[in-house]
């Protein structure tokens, strides 16, 4: 089989996202879970560049990495104690865990696989940044109201967020 | 490189964001599992885009760009839950804090 350059870089990217994530779910430590979970992120930032998606690539980078990740790591730090903190994993559950889970994977994977109608339709390279069409998308065309659902739901969640977390203040 | 492939690292993402939901006795191990799984979904919008709708139609990835928003939220809500939590009980681990089990 004859590899091109591109498809060298999809595979490298492809087996970083699965060999992360497979350390993410096994490693005890949950530290190394943490950044095993960025590097996870990042690779999938790569992939939605090769599905010529680089705005999408560039809010995972943003939102995930710099946001979602650094509250992980914050949530580990106030929680643990100490850094060293080691995972409990119970016998059983690995067992039933994995059953259930490759039993999904299978029925998925079958899907996949005996689908006739998903042959490749591939559209070819565009050089055409997405930016200005997905933001004509969202601020005129039909997802402007799924947008300002997206607004209330920040704000909601961020309410709700500093008052759960707070300490409970009792007056008079 | 084909929509295939894409699905397949997809469905592995998603059915070790299970198998780390359902086998983590820590509940930020869980939200790493959660967030496994809504990548594998957003990647799965990404594909779909690129390679069945036409070229010009991204609604995909603006429906991806949405659930990177909710992924956001619930990361938040659900670390301000985790705290108030170990405030409460002293630890973190669903099988511990079980006050409303009967």
């Amino acid at each position: 089989m004859e590899l091109n350059p591109q498809q060298l870089v999809f595979y490298l990217f492809a087996l970083l996202t699965i060999g992360s994530a497979v350390v993410v779910v096994t490693i005890r430590n949950i530290v190394y879970a943490a950044f095993s979970l960025m590097v996870t992120l990042f690779s999938i930032a790569g992939l939605y560049v090769f599905l010529q998606a680089d705005f999408l690539a560039a809010t995972q980078v943003i939102v995930y990495v710099g946001g979602i990740l650094v509250l992980i790591l914050f949530g580990v730090m106030m929680t643990s104690g100490s850094l060293d903190l080691k995972l409990k994993l119970e016998r059983g559950q690995l067992f039933w865990g994995g059953v259930v889970s490759l039993t999904i994977f299978g029925l998925l994977l079958s899907v996949i696989t005996n689908t006739p109608q998903w042959e490749n339709v591939d559209i070819g390279a565009s050089q055409e940044p997405t930016t200005r069409k997905i933001g004509e998308m969202i601020m005129k065309e039909e997802y402007l109201l799924p947008f300002e659902i997206a607004s209330i739901l920040l704000l909601v969640a961020l309410i709700g967020a500093a008052l759960i977390s707070r300490k409970e203040v009792r007056d008079e | 490189m084909s929509l295939q492939s894409y699905l397949v690292i997809s469905i592995i993402l998603f059915s070790l964001g299970i198998f780390c939901v359902l086998t983590r006795r820590n509940a930020i191990s869980i939200l790493m599992g959660i967030e496994l799984i809504l990548n594998s979904c957003n990647l799965n919008f990404a594909a779909f885009s690129r390679y069945v709708t036409p070229p010009d139609d991204i609604s995909g990835q603006i429906i991806a760009l949405f659930g990177i928003v909710l992924a956001a939220a619930e990361a938040a809500v659900f670390l301000a839950i985790i705290l108030a939590i170990y405030r409460e009980f002293s630890t973190i681990s669903p099988d511990e804090t079980d006050t409303l089990k009967g």
